[in-house]
């Protein structure tokens, strides 16, 4: 507001200098020319206070800004482009000299001379450790959620939700070390229990070793998602027009029944997006896996069994000892991660996208 | 399909401040009561008590007895819900649910009840929509988002989706306050058709429509801001509007306070 006035005076003044300058020589028949934009416009000068229009500046802060932001926004490009770039450049020699099927063999042995390395293992049980942490994070997450937004007293919702938050602050290599020193130990005892009474669904299938399984690295990537998905859910949730909760409950809704009718769908692309970028991180993460699972190449569903591994766990247990092939080998597995992540985010978005016209008008 | 309210000595608190004071007020089945007063005075706060709406805010809670046909809602062993499902609402604002479709809207309290038989919702539905004088306007579009239509629509929508579930009191706070003359003009019609049916009691700052609509008027006042609001007098709309008993009713309604 405070720049208004300021600017129309400036326009009022600098048209009256445009009209006197091309008009009239002398100073006096500008001061003419002057009273009667102040009889036209009470009050001094108004918004377009009589005369000429000032011209556009020719550059300001609005250009420079402009310029900023394209200059952001073209380096984000650039950056991608590069290392795209880099990482082709860096995967086709090793990918050529792959003797083995790079799609299909199940083992990682690219520093031998005759490179033999195949990505399906890796990304297998990138996808299952992922999608097992989420299945187990995600209700959870939701309940603790809705529980913060819609059942906790306000201060005991805050308190928890910055309990929550502070989990995400976690490094990972502490939730590797925790997995790997104490959380193995219950976790194998619950394998052999289910191993014991459910040993006839293959999943729980096997003769051990337990313990250092896709079960435990799910678990702990779980806990690791857990934080995501529930504080970006629970901003979702406490955003639900109070108008529509009230609306639900006029109707003769019970608590939970206005959740299902108000809550829920209203937050439903956010919960979308909170559980792509749990995905996202699980996908994604490294060393915790790394230390958890078992490490063995093989596409096996077992849960229980020592084993498993991950892309990402991969490039971190093998980067060290690896030669020029070796990296390349890496950085082509990486490549392949890079895509999954992109596959898993055009799905989220086409999600979201195919109830547009219900979300939009909801804003 | 109407019932009696009998209100006896409704205070109503957010948390510590006493937002009215015993009021008493009876309201008899299908007719149209006005609720009028200066902002501030109460007359939300007592609506919202009728359906139980008033304690869905922290900290807030109703004394006093507040019966329907009889019955007091307040009652320890009384259905919260089932208050609600007799005692309808429709809000200032149009707040349809932003994700459903019309369709859905207007079954959305049904559904609340276990409906899921189709044959049975779209009559439903369609009988709710005719009586809210909505269904030629929307007839063609079920399946389109209930937010795309304009806002007299989406007040009629919201009022179809609240007798959907055939309440015996329809409870309407400032339903017209968010909307042009000509829609006002659209739902206080209805208001006519549906006093057939329904007991309504409406909340207006628009003395015209208080006029217009009701068979009684209750004047609500406070004395000052900060204290309780208070019934000053309750009778016949036409008696209000020409010969009110009070000096501070007839000020109000000659616009010479508040």
């Amino acid at each position: 507001m405070g720049e208004t006035p300021s600017r129309s005076a400036d326009a009022g003044t600098g048209g009256i200098r445009v009209a006197s300058g091309q008009e009239r020589p002398a100073g006096a028949p500008a001061r003419v020319a002057e009273s009667p934009v102040s009889t036209r416009t009470p009050g001094g000068d108004g918004l377009g206070g009589g005369g000429g229009l000032p011209r556009a500046r020719a550059f300001g802060a609005e250009r420079a800004f402009r310029g900023l932001t394209l200059a952001a926004g073209t380096t984000v490009l650039v950056i991608i482009a590069a290392i795209a770039g880099f990482l082709i450049a860096k995967a086709v020699p090793a990918l050529r000299a792959d003797t083995a099927n790079f799609w299909t063999y199940e083992g990682w042995s690219p520093n031998d001379t005759t490179p033999r390395f195949g990505i399906g293992t890796l990304a297998f049980g990138t996808v299952l450790s992922s999608a097992l942490a989420l299945l187990i994070a995600v209700p959870v997450a939701l309940g603790i959620a809705l529980f913060l937004s819609h059942y906790a007293p306000r201060r005991l919702g805050t308190a928890l939700g910055f309990l929550i938050d502070l989990l995400a602050a976690v490094p990972s290599v502490v939730f590797g070390l925790w997995g790997r020193d104490v959380f193995v130990a219950p976790v194998r005892d619950l394998s052999a229990w289910l191993n014991q009474y459910f040993g006839w669904i293959p999943i729980f299938g096997g003769d051990g070793p337990f313990g250092k399984s896709i079960m435990l690295g799910s678990l702990v990537l779980a806990i690791m998602v857990l934080p995501i998905v529930t504080s970006l859910s629970r901003e979702v949730f406490l955003q639900t027009p109070t108008a529509n909760e009230e609306a639900a409950l006029a109707l003769g809704a019970t608590r939970w029944e206005m959740i299902r009718t108000a809550v829920l769908p209203y937050g439903r692309p956010g919960i979308i997006a909170a559980v792509m970028l749990g995905l996202g991180r699980a996908l994604g993460e490294t060393i915790a896996l790394a230390m958890t699972l078992g490490i063995t190449f093989g596409v096996s569903f077992n849960l229980i069994e020592n084993g498993g591994n991950t892309i990402a766990a991969n490039i971190a247990n093998a980067f060290g000892e690896a030669n020029d092939t070796g990296r390349g080998a890496l950085i082509a597995s990486g490549l392949v991660l890079f895509t999954i992540t992109l596959i898993v985010n055009i799905t989220a978005r086409a999600i979201v996208h195919r109830r547009r016209e219900f979300t939009e008008s909801a804003a | 399909m109407a019932k009696r309210i009998d209100a006896t000595n409704v205070t109503a608190y957010y948390g510590s401040f006493k937002a009215i004071e015993n009021i008493n007020l009876t309201v008899e089945p299908k007719t149209v009561t006005a609720l009028i007063g200066p902002s501030g005075c109460g007359k939300s706060t007592f609506l919202r008590s009728i359906n139980r709406m008033h304690e869905v805010l922290p900290g807030a809670r109703v004394e006093g007895d507040l019966t329907i046909d009889g019955q007091n809602i307040y009652d320890r062993d009384v259905d919260v819900t089932a208050v609600r499902r007799t005692i309808g609402m429709v809000f200032q604002r149009p707040n349809p649910f932003p994700t459903m479709s019309i369709f859905e809207n207007v079954v959305a309290g049904l559904r609340l009840n276990g409906l899921r038989k189709k044959s049975v919702l779209n009559e439903a539905a369609e009988r709710a929509l005719r009586a809210a004088n909505l269904w030629d306007e929307v007839k063609d579009r079920l399946g389109k988002p209930g937010a795309g239509l304009s806002g007299g629509q989406q007040q009629r929508l919201c009022i179809a989706r609240t007798i959907a579930v055939e309440p015996q009191v329809v409870l309407m706070d400032e339903p017209c306050s968010a909307l042009d003359p000509i829609s006002t003009l659209a739902i206080e019609d209805l208001m006519f058709q549906l006093k057939d049916k329904f007991t309504i009691i409406i909340v207006t700052h628009n003395m015209q429509q208080a006029a217009r609509v009701s068979d009684r008027t209750a004047f609500f006042s406070i004395e000052k801001t900060g204290d309780p609001g208070r019934l000053i007098e309750y009778d016949n709309t036409q008696k209000i509007f020409s010969n009110p008993t009070q000096k501070k009713t007839e000020d109000y309604i000659t616009g010479r306070f508040g």
